[in-house]
């Protein structure tokens, strides 16, 4: 790029000419961000508004019927036997799986992390099932622990054979509300399945956090004497923290609403034990024609999802600035 | 130095069945989809195909092949629109910054992380609105419009490593708005076009729920195909494997061939702690 001698001979006028050629440039990047604004404005949230304000509506038919019900449609599914089956999942099948794929990621990121060979056809191994669809891995996942045919041939001969997702038990069943509270087996099976797609993920964060550390911390911690042990976990592991951190909230959004692998995997199952509060706003909406109550069901996922998301948002956003 | 050697060996003792465990559904599908139908008996299900029958594909292939070009209709425009559109909207948040720019883009992120649910019944009505329900073109929309959050953080990360000087010393030489970014932005971010188009590709060809709630018969994209054929009790074990394969397959090209973009494009596409 040649600078012209100008500009440098005679600031006052180019500097005008600048400050006039930057408020047209501003304008025009106001002009290309426009259209994604406005999109995101109607799609996201108008389209919650709307879905808000049909919540609260009587359209629980074909017939959309849009005056006003109040809060009949919440309280009606809540006090619905399904929609209870639902919430007891969710938080079952969010805190286990959230657990597993950090625990897993972690584990596998430690022990990819010590100069092995053949280390990055271990991390292409378990990284590969974060580029398949959950549609592919609830088919193989059904078929692979299908309690007549999958790994139970196997578990067969030891003795050990489970129902997996056709076992209806909830254990230890405490009696809730309509529900039975506690662990429902049949779960099991779906949280093995989401484990092995997104185990990955935490696996490439927490390696990019481990690589992330100067190796001077841990030359410092060997010359204070420490082993090697003791390094990993009093200087190594508390500095990914923060990755643990962005790990859950990833993941929190991805179990909260998760319907795909639940739809092709299992279905809602016997007394609702595989089902999840999404693949009940699509029955409830589309098979059923219940619009509002589906609404409703939306909407309190929404909630969910905002209530961890939305400060830590802002969080970040406070970090930046 | 034997603790050294036997911790050693304990490492990868713990790695190959770890990674035993994970091949497991791959070999199940491999084997699966390479029989012939006589030989799917639940007795024999791990074993090795006696004889490699790729009959099963050949059926697989003749019920998706209609929506495995779908998908190829849906995802092409829907990648490049996306990753176009994100570019420019992150070069405009992060080299362009005005009065309340983090706000818009603090509120462009929170549609990355919504429940599609609440913006399902909506969205089908205004799709249908406009003309453009149970077509590939209203899903091509619905995936650019949700999928510009990510695209929109993945690329203002990337420029955010572009020096303002360069942009500066090029304004000086009188360059305005439009030819910084075809000239200096554009050029540097390649690897960012790579990086999220390899993303949006994975995402849009994988995706479901809008897949199946705007789409009906005849206009449905793989992955909906595959659950329909998965669902219907009257198809084959092989050729359900042998469909998910297929469906499973152009991402799966993609990771092997560039697994370290993708891996990119996971970790730009997640917000950090």
């Amino acid at each position: 790029m040649n600078t012209q001698p100008t500009t440098a001979k005679r600031p006052l006028l180019p500097r005008t000419n600048a400050k006039r050629r930057l408020s047209k440039d501003q304008l025009l990047a106001f002009l290309f961000l426009t259209p994604s604004l406005l999109l995101i404005a109607v799609f996201v949230y108008g389209f919650i508004g709307w879905t808000g304000y049909v919540s609260l509506s009587q359209w629980n038919s074909i017939v959309p019927d849009l005056s006003w019900a109040g809060l009949d449609n919440y309280v009606q599914l809540f006090q619905t036997f399904r929609f209870q089956a639902d919430l007891r999942n969710m938080v079952v099948f969010t805190i286990l799986f959230i657990a597993c794929v950090i625990f897993l990621g972690q584990l596998f990121a430690v022990l990819l992390d010590q100069k092995l060979k053949g280390e990055s056809l271990f991390r292409n191994i378990f990284l590969f099932p974060m580029a398949l669809s959950f549609v592919v891995t609830g088919v193989v996942w059904r078929w692979v622990l299908n309690p007549k045919t999958g790994v139970n041939l196997l578990l067969d001969d030891l003795g050990w054979a489970f129902g997996w997702y056709t076992d209806t038990s909830v254990v230890p069943g405490w009696s809730l509300f309509q529900i039975e509270f506690g662990m429902p087996i049949a779960l099991i099976a779906v949280i093995i399945a989401a484990v092995w797609q997104m185990t990955g993920f935490s696996l490439a964060m927490y390696l990019a956090g481990l690589r992330g550390i100067p190796e001077e911390l841990r030359e410092a911690a060997r010359m204070d004497g420490a082993s090697e042990r003791q390094i990993y976990f009093k200087v190594i592991l508390p500095q990914l923290k923060p990755i643990t951190f962005g790990v859950i909230v990833m993941m929190l959004h991805i179990s909260l609403k998760i319907f795909d692998l639940i739809y092709t995997m299992t279905g809602p199952g016997a007394n609702f034990v595989t089902d999840m509060p999404a693949v009940n706003m699509f029955d409830t909406t589309f098979q059923a024609n219940l619009y509002a109550r589906g609404a409703a069901i939306a909407i309190v996922l929404l909630l969910l999802v905002a209530v961890f998301i939305v400060p830590y948002l802002i969080r970040s956003r406070k970090g930046e600035a | 130095m034997t603790a050294r050697l036997l911790s050693r060996s304990l490492l990868y003792a713990v790695l190959v069945l770890f990674a035993v465990v994970f091949l497991v559904p791959f070999y199940v599908l491999l084997v699966t989809s390479l029989k012939p139908f006589a030989e799917v008996s639940i007795a024999t299900m791990w074993q090795l195909p006696h004889t490699i029958d790729f009959s099963s594909y050949r059926a697989a292939f003749q019920q998706l092949a209609p929506n495995f070009l779908n998908s190829v209709y849906l995802v092409v425009p829907a990648t490049l629109l996306s990753a176009l559109l994100g570019s420019l909207n992150g070069y405009v948040l992060s080299k362009w910054k005005f009065k309340g720019s983090e706000w818009v883009f603090t509120a462009l992120l929170f549609g990355m992380f919504i429940p599609y649910q609440s913006i399902l019944i909506p969205l089908i009505q205004t799709i249908q609105k406009i003309g453009l329900y149970n077509s590939i073109a209203g899903l091509v929309l619905v995936n650019v419009v949700y999928g510009l959050p990510v695209t929109t953080l993945m690329f203002r990360n990337f420029y955010a490593s572009i020096p303002d000087s360069m942009i500066e010393s090029a304004q000086i030489d009188g360059a305005g708005f439009i030819r910084v970014y075809r000239h200096i932005i554009v050029p540097l971010s390649i690897t960012g076009f790579v990086v999220v188009a390899i993303w949006q590709f994975t995402n849009i060809w994988n995706e479901f729920l809008f897949a199946i709630t705007i789409t009906g018969h005849g206009q449905h994209p793989i992955m909906v195909a595959l659950q329909n054929l998965a669902g219907s009790q009257v198809v084959h074990w092989n050729i359900q494997m042998a469909g998910a394969l297929l469906a499973a397959l152009p991402t799966m090209l993609v990771y092997i061939l560039a697994g370290r973009y993708f891996i990119r494009g996971l970790l730009a596409g997640s917000v950090k702690g």
